[in-house]
């Protein structure tokens, strides 16, 4: 078959600009052919190079003594103590599930457990944060049912528990909803497999599905903005199987015990060239493959196909020769493909072949190591306007309005829809501030939170990126957790905006200075720029990812308040209502700057809410809603009614920072005031749970009736 | 007591039901599904949960097809007792064990919450130990747990005692609110929800650890 010509174009279409064309020239000396072309578009976009972003990336704290291994694995690696480790990784799937909500989500929970148990480790918990455009718009409700389909779809068949997660509807995502997908898993910290390829003339194997012409160009695809023909690309969105998936992961742990695996790579974007280069660059060598010998799904496929196919469920492998024999038959057991098809070889050379064909010849290290780096110009975010008067509304109206929206409405139609206990594990499931999983024979558990607020990072990168850090925190500490480590995942619109630009490096200076402060280094990440249709961009979104440890589950702070007991504020009396959620659904209002996020007394009141764990009945965060939204919801869940003296709407849905709602004992108030007050934090009695009416300041509603409205809203608002 | 527990591929509560024998003082071994032998003197066979072979073609369909299958049957031929939960539910009735078949839920939608459910008997080595007309939370996880069968069939189950556990609120469509059902002889027992996922405090109860307690008691005396 004669390969098309190379033209501009071509080289357009592929997504490279004409000086990086100019590079490719200068590093090859000849012009590339079409695989070549296609391996260079696969490697160099912003995807899998994160050209635009690593300068800022690289100024992330991501060091500390309980960090294994950071950024630039497939995973992030912490230390659990006892000689275990987590292993975990957030990773977005957004214009795929775009494209193909359903498969689009699967997949992406299918490439992010792969990232986890290629580290030898085995899952143990997932979430997923998913941004959508507003419920009335035409594609939504499309949307929602396919990505949560397919999420638990994979999920629950895989058998990981999903603990976690965020649902929000904004207009900004209208044609650009979110999906960005969260594992971690389990390992020992001596067993942990890496990707650095070594010694030459080693059998490079391909392991688990077969390769089809699915997600050909996938990683390209998802470095572009949307437009209008976005249907057209709807074949290259890969297809999972979560049943060759589960049986991949099994055949993988028994390999990696049986002592044959030297690196593994699983073939996520760009598949097959992306991970063989990047075994290869790592470990400082070649690598030769014949494509004749990789297992194939479809017939005639090209080497251009093979090399960038993103058929999923696979993996390449570097393979110890003497024990070749052991791990064919572990495949065999499980019924998956094993195919030598390369080498290892020692000189820098990504050597192609297919059949008597050599369909690219290249210098292995120029692909990845020496790929194009951006310095892109950016403008700072203007301070917002302060925020001014606000309209009239009643403590209630308020309430009411957030409750019946459904990015704060009671979630259960999504997370019903997830497996939350397989492992039989799982201590706490979702709709808490945080999931809580238990290290598997032990007493030692693990809590798991993701949290942005979006609105915040626009509004102020700065501090929304603080903001997205001290949640997290929050969130895990609220179960009693000590936060450990933390994954970004850095949803943004076009890099090649200033302004854009400037949200992105906004943010991560503020992710920066948080998880310094709050010692939760980022130990792994992923980005994903363009997420712009027809030239309208996103909320910026840096999701955050967090795990905390529980030494032992006698830490956990979980029960439900009993009538009688107090409602007790940890931190300051709210009074910030710029970007609250409450002026965004009570009156579509976007004004003012963000909360301002004092990292000291974050960690001052988190450390205070773990020294008080013992004496607290029940905890939760403040963020979005401020202190009614959480009091509402915590007494919902318990099904008890709360009052709440205060009728200020600011003491009410401000949502200043570095705050916990708690319930207690009457009894133990006064110890807790005085811990408090060496401690230097405020704790200040706010009401009462108990009765079965909602009662804001001096107005009160039935429980039941706005339980009825909470439990449904999000359904009716979606039309499911 | 000797407990055997099944894995076929893509079964995913392998692992916990046997945590869940072992707990209850049962001596387990883990049975692969190529394997064409139960190990001798094997008192239960467990058929645990999950989507065995993808849940394609039809849920638990290829997995009672499996080399393993044909000792399972022998087994339960021979008055071995035999509990499947969930999946294993599904390969049960596919092999001809139980009567009936698990359809899409009504809802169409995979359900994962805790539910009550109430038991219908305690004539069965699995249910002694509880009351009849008790309520015992469990929780659910599945797809396909609309119980369906015949007129005939179910006003057999019904006449015969065999209907182990009803929901309290039905979550999928199950005929009569069926969540469990037992063999003629009533030693194998199927359901959908997931005692294994409620035997100790930290999964939020502990009604399941009753049924394995049960069954241990149970054989010791059968």
């Amino acid at each position: 078959m004669t390969e098309p010509a190379i033209t501009p174009e071509l080289i357009a279409k592929h997504g490279i600009k004409p000086d990086e064309y100019a590079r490719i020239l200068d590093i090859i000396g000849r012009e590339p052919n079409f695989t070549e072309l296609g391996i260079f578009s696969a490697m160099w976009n912003e995807h899998c190079s994160y050209k635009s972003s690593k300068k800022w990336l690289r100024t992330l704290p991501t060091t500390g003594p309980q960090v294994i291994c950071g950024p630039g694995e497939n995973a992030g690696v912490v230390d659990i103590g006892d000689g275990q480790a987590v292993i975990f990784k957030m990773e977005s799937h957004n214009h795929p599930s775009y494209i193909e909500p359903h498969q689009g989500a699967a997949t992406g929970v299918g490439g992010i457990l792969r990232d986890v148990f290629t580290m030898g480790a085995r899952p143990i918990a997932a979430m997923n944060a998913l941004s959508f455009g507003l419920p009335s718009h035409p594609k939504t409700a499309y949307l929602v049912k396919g990505v949560v389909e397919g999420v638990g779809g994979y999920g629950n068949a895989f058998g990981v528990p999903t603990v976690g997660g965020e649902v929000r509807f904004h207009k900004s995502y209208n044609g650009n909803c979110l999906v960005n997908a969260f594992a971690a898993g389990l390992a020992d910290a001596d067993k942990i497999f890496y990707s650095v390829a070594s010694g030459v003339g080693m059998p490079v194997v391909y392991l688990g599905a077969k390769t089809g012409r699915d997600g050909v160009g996938g990683a390209t695809m998802a470095s572009a903005e949307f437009d209008d023909t976005i249907e057209e690309k709807r074949p290259t969105v890969q297809v999972g199987d979560p049943f060759t998936e589960k049986r991949l992961l099994e055949a993988c742990l028994e390999l990696m015990a049986s002592g044959a695996v030297i690196s593994i790579q699983d073939m996520g974007a760009a598949g097959l060239t992306c991970s063989a280069v990047e075994m290869g660059d790592k470990g400082g060598l070649g690598i030769k493959l014949q494509l004749a010998d990789v297992p194939q799904r479809e017939t005639n496929m090209t080497a251009y196909e093979m090399m960038l196919s993103e058929s999923q469920e696979r993996m390449l492998m570097v393979l110890k020769p003497e024990l070749e024999d052991v791990a064919r038959a572990i495949f065999a057991k499980w019924d998956l493909d094993f195919a030598i098809v390369g080498e290892t070889i020692p000189e820098d050379r990504f050597l192609i072949l297919h059949g008597n064909d050599i369909k690219a010849d290249l210098p292995l290290s120029k692909l990845s190591s020496t790929a194009p780096e951006y310095d892109r110009p950016w403008v700072e975010t203007p301070a917002a306007a302060p925020l001014g008067d606000i309209p009239a509304i009643t403590p209630l109206d308020a309430l009411r309005a957030l409750i019946s929206s459904p990015s704060y409405a009671h979630k259960a139609w999504v997370w019903e829809q997830y497996d939350s206990q397989v492992g039989a594990d799982t201590v706490i499931t979702p709709g808490l501030p945080a999931g809580v999983v238990r290290v598997h024979g032990t007493k030692k558990a693990l809590a798991f939170t993701s949290d942005v607020t979006p609105r915040y990072v626009k509004a102020n990168p700065f501090e929304g990126g603080k903001q997205a850090v001290a949640e997290a925190y929050r969130n895990l500490t609220a179960m009693g957790a000590t936060p450990l480590a933390t994954t970004d995942n850095l949803n943004f619109g076009n890099p090649e905006k200033p302004e854009i630009m400037g949200q992105l490096v906004g943010a991560i200076k503020g992710i920066g200075a948080a998880v310094a402060a709050l010692d939760m280094p980022i130990v792994s990440g992923n980005v994903s720029l363009y997420n712009e249709t027809d030239g309208s961009g996103i909320l910026p979104t840096p999701t955050i990812g967090a795990v905390g440890i529980l030494p032992t589950l006698d830490h956990l702070i979980h029960g439900a308040p009993k009538s009688g007991d107090l409602a007790v504020l940890i931190g300051p009396t709210g009074s910030h209502l710029g970007q609250s959620a409450l002026l965004a659904e009570a009156f579509g209002m976007d004004s003012g700057d963000a909360p301002p996020v004092d990292l000291a007394a974050e960690k001052r009141h988190g450390d205070f809410i773990r020294a008080q764990a013992r004496v607290l009945r029940c905890c939760s965060d403040l963020s979005d809603g401020g202190l009614a939204l959480t009091a509402f919801e915590m007494a919902e869940a318990a099904g008890l009614g709360v009052a709440l003296e205060t009728g200020d709407i600011a003491a009410l849905f401000g949502e200043d920072q570095a705050r916990y709602l708690v319930a207690i004992d009457p009894k133990t108030l006064h110890g807790l005031k005085s811990a408090g007050h060496s401690a230097g934090v405020p704790v200040t009695v706010v009401g009462r749970f108990g009765g079965d009416t909602v009662a804001l300041g001096d107005q009160s509603a039935p429980l039941k009736d706005l339980s009825q409205t909470y439990r449904t809203a999000f359904a009716t608002a979606l039309g499911l | 007591m000797k407990a055997a527990v099944i894995t076929f591929p893509g079964s995913n509560c392998d692992r916990d039901l046997a945590t869940a024998f072992d707990q209850a003082g049962f001596q387990v071994t883990r049975i692969w599904h190529k394997d064409t032998d139960l190990p001798h003197g094997v008192d239960v066979v467990g058929v645990p949960g999950g989507f065995s072979f993808g849940d394609y073609l039809r849920c638990g369909a290829i997995a009672a097809q499996s080399p393993i299958a044909p000792a399972i049957k022998a087994h339960a031929a021979a008055g071995g007792f035999v509990l499947g939960i969930c999946n294993g539910f599904q390969v049960l009735t596919e092999m001809g064990l139980l009567p009936g078949a698990l359809m899409r839920n009504a809802g169409l939608k995979f359900a994962c919450k805790q539910v009550t459910l109430r038991v219908e008997t305690t004539d069965s080595a699995y249910t002694a130990e509880y009351g009849r007309g008790q309520d015992i939370q469990i929780p659910i996880a599945h797809h396909d747990g609309n119980y369906t069968i015949d007129a005939e069939g179910l006003a057999r189950l019904q006449g015969e005692d065999r209907i182990a556990f009803t929901y309290e609120q039905n979550p999928n469509g199950s005929m009569a609110d069926i969540a469990g059902v037992l063999s003629a002889n009533r030693r194998v027992l199927g359901m959908m929800p997931h005692p294994e996922r409620a035997c100790e405090p930290v999964h939020g109860g502990t009604d399941g650890a009753g049924m394995f307690r049960s069954l241990m008691g149970g054989m010791a005396l059968a």
